[in-house]
């Protein structure tokens, strides 16, 4: 079998579409890259829209945050606290079980159980919380000449929000920001191994690798092809998250503008 | 309920709580010691060897660290089991990789097929320990190495213009500075670490989430005397308070250390302690 009928196969292996039965022996090289590339869906999908919609959340986070009324501070603490102080692994174990008896009390409650839902909304709020984290900083490090010249010009309420004060920062938490949405993609490989199962074998990416390397004893091929996926993510982020950067710090002279470096110590 | 809390099974959960914090005690000083075998190796004069170290750091980083929980599992102990088949049976003349079977002669084994339950399980544990080591160890070499960085530069050359060598430029001047510098990356690694045990489970060791699962699944009066329904729900509960009561604790703890640690320095924070002091 040519590699290209292994590519038609088992491209989109990991949304159901294609051969139904997953090879079974005699693997080659074009199997493994082809099902864990098409595993690399789950991750991206969960990734973006974890990130797209945790966003809208942190900002709010954020505000609350740094909010001085309590009613809007303390539950922004503590979500915070809760998302971040404990394993994402077991936000997921808990989830999918409290879905699951969830779902014995009403039919709403049947997507939850399944990954491409419930696993989600965990992602969701655990990048909220943590980038919400990210931005409360930012929030706290807005130069106050900034909001005192907004003030200056009579600007006040919404419009400052808009136009001072969610830029600058977004500017200054960006380089942050960057390294929490590739820790995130990361973070998307553990869905499958908590709880979450895989329909119909259906996988991400890690879920084929370890697939691999369970039925042939071999970890040199699966976890490297990985790896080299994830590395690729990873760089796509960097530079996407890059051309973001430029365009907010587009104002600043070339010396002033923040660098995006990646430092790992985060993780969940 | 009493009673319930107290039962054999209920005894093991309590004992996987000592092997998460047994993995804790063990695992960080060691990781502490590859980090900083890695941070030095990076910062070599001997290229192949920073080479090394580089590469040790950025291969860890770029990719998730659960990929490499599993492919380390099964990577270490083939290596181990293949070494041990190269010494042990020389005159071994198949194939190692048979196909989809990895096979080495019955001596190599590792452990020994015929060795106790203890020693199956120890083995399995200190694989697991030397795993998070490696992954742990290339973070702690990044904080480390940027520790190594921000010590100034005046001091390394105040120690070379006094005819310090090399070595002794590092053991005596740059080593004992670099730690006020490392100390907020590092207790920053120890959150992550203590958020990284439940991760254990994946490695096959019968630790607190295994057991959660375990105890939490429905039970019928057939085989037990406190029948009841799914309640994994509530042992996962239990164990997110349980992770979160003992980062608060860390993150108590390591804010008290850092403020002795700062107290009569000459950064901002040490600046701030001595302006709240007078």
């Amino acid at each position: 079998m040519s590699c290209w009928a292994t590519i038609q196969d088992y491209g989109l292996r990991a949304i159901g579409i294609g051969e139904r039965l997953l090879p079974r022996d005699d693997f080659t090289l074009c199997q493994q890259f082809t099902l864990i590339g098409s595993g690399m869906i789950w991750n991206i999908y969960f990734g973006l829209f974890a990130l797209m919609m945790g966003f809208f959340l942190a900002t709010a986070l954020a505000m609350g945050k740094a909010s001085s009324s309590a009613i809007f501070r303390k539950p922004a603490e503590w979500f915070i606290f809760l998302f971040r102080g404990s394993p994402l692994f077991i936000q997921f174990f808990f989830a999918y079980f409290l879905f699951l008896n969830l779902k014995s009390v009403s039919p709403f409650f049947d997507p939850f159980t399944a990954a491409w839902l419930g696993a989600l909304i965990v992602l969701f709020f655990n990048t909220a919380a943590y980038s919400g984290e990210i931005f409360y900083g930012a929030l706290l490090s807005i130069p106050k000449g900034d909001i005192e010249a907004a003030d200056a010009y009579g600007m006040s309420g919404w419009s400052r929000f808009k136009r001072v004060i969610w830029p600058t920062m977004l500017r200054l938490a960006w380089p942050a920001y960057t390294n929490e949405a590739i820790f995130l993609f990361h973070a998307t490989a553990l869905v499958f191994f908590s709880g979450f199962p895989a329909w119909q074998q259906r996988g991400d990416a890690l879920y084929y690798a370890s697939y691999f390397a369970d039925k042939t004893f071999n970890p040199f091929i699966p976890y490297p092809i990985l790896a080299f996926y994830f590395i690729l993510l990873t760089l796509v982020v960097i530079g996407t998250f890059g051309l973001v950067n430029a365009r907010l710090n587009r104002h600043l002279p070339q010396n002033m503008r923040r660098k995006i470096r990646l430092r790992p110590n985060l993780i969940r | 309920m009493a009673c319930y809390l107290t039962t054999g099974k209920h005894m093991s959960i309590y004992w996987s709580v000592l092997t998460v914090l047994t993995l804790l005690a063990i695992t960080a000083p060691i990781a502490l010691l590859f980090g900083f075998g890695g941070a030095s190796a990076a910062r070599s004069h001997f290229a192949p060897l920073r080479w090394l170290g580089q590469t040790y750091i950025s291969i860890v980083r770029g990719v998730p660290e659960i990929a490499f929980f599993l492919f380390f599992v099964i990577a270490l102990d083939q290596i181990i089991e293949y070494l041990r088949h190269k010494v042990k049976c020389p005159d071994w003349s198949q194939p190692i990789w048979q196909g989809n079977d990895f096979v080495v002669c019955q001596a190599a084994k590792m452990p020994l097929g015929n060795a106790p339950q203890w020693v199956h399980e120890t083995y399995g544990f200190s694989i697991a320990i030397l795993t998070f080591a490696i992954v742990y160890g290339a973070f702690a070499a990044n904080v480390l190495f940027g520790a190594m960085r921000a010590v100034p530069h005046a001091q390394l050359e105040t120690a070379e213009a006094y005819g310090m060598t090399r070595r002794q430029t590092y053991w005596r001047v740059l080593v004992p500075q670099m730690w006020v510098y490392a100390l907020p990356g590092l207790s920053n690694l120890w959150m992550v670490l203590i958020k990284a045990t439940p991760l254990l489970f994946l490695l096959g060791v019968e630790d607190i989430v295994y057991w959660a699962r375990e105890l939490g699944g429905t039970k019928t009066p057939r085989f037990t005397d406190y029948p009841h329904g799914d309640w994994r729900m509530w042992y996962f509960l239990a164990l997110l308070v349980f992770y979160l009561a003992f980062t608060r604790v860390s993150e108590i703890v390591l804010a008290r250390i850092m403020a002795r640690l700062t107290h009569g320095q000459a950064t901002a924070g040490g600046e701030a302690q001595r302006k709240a002091a007078a």
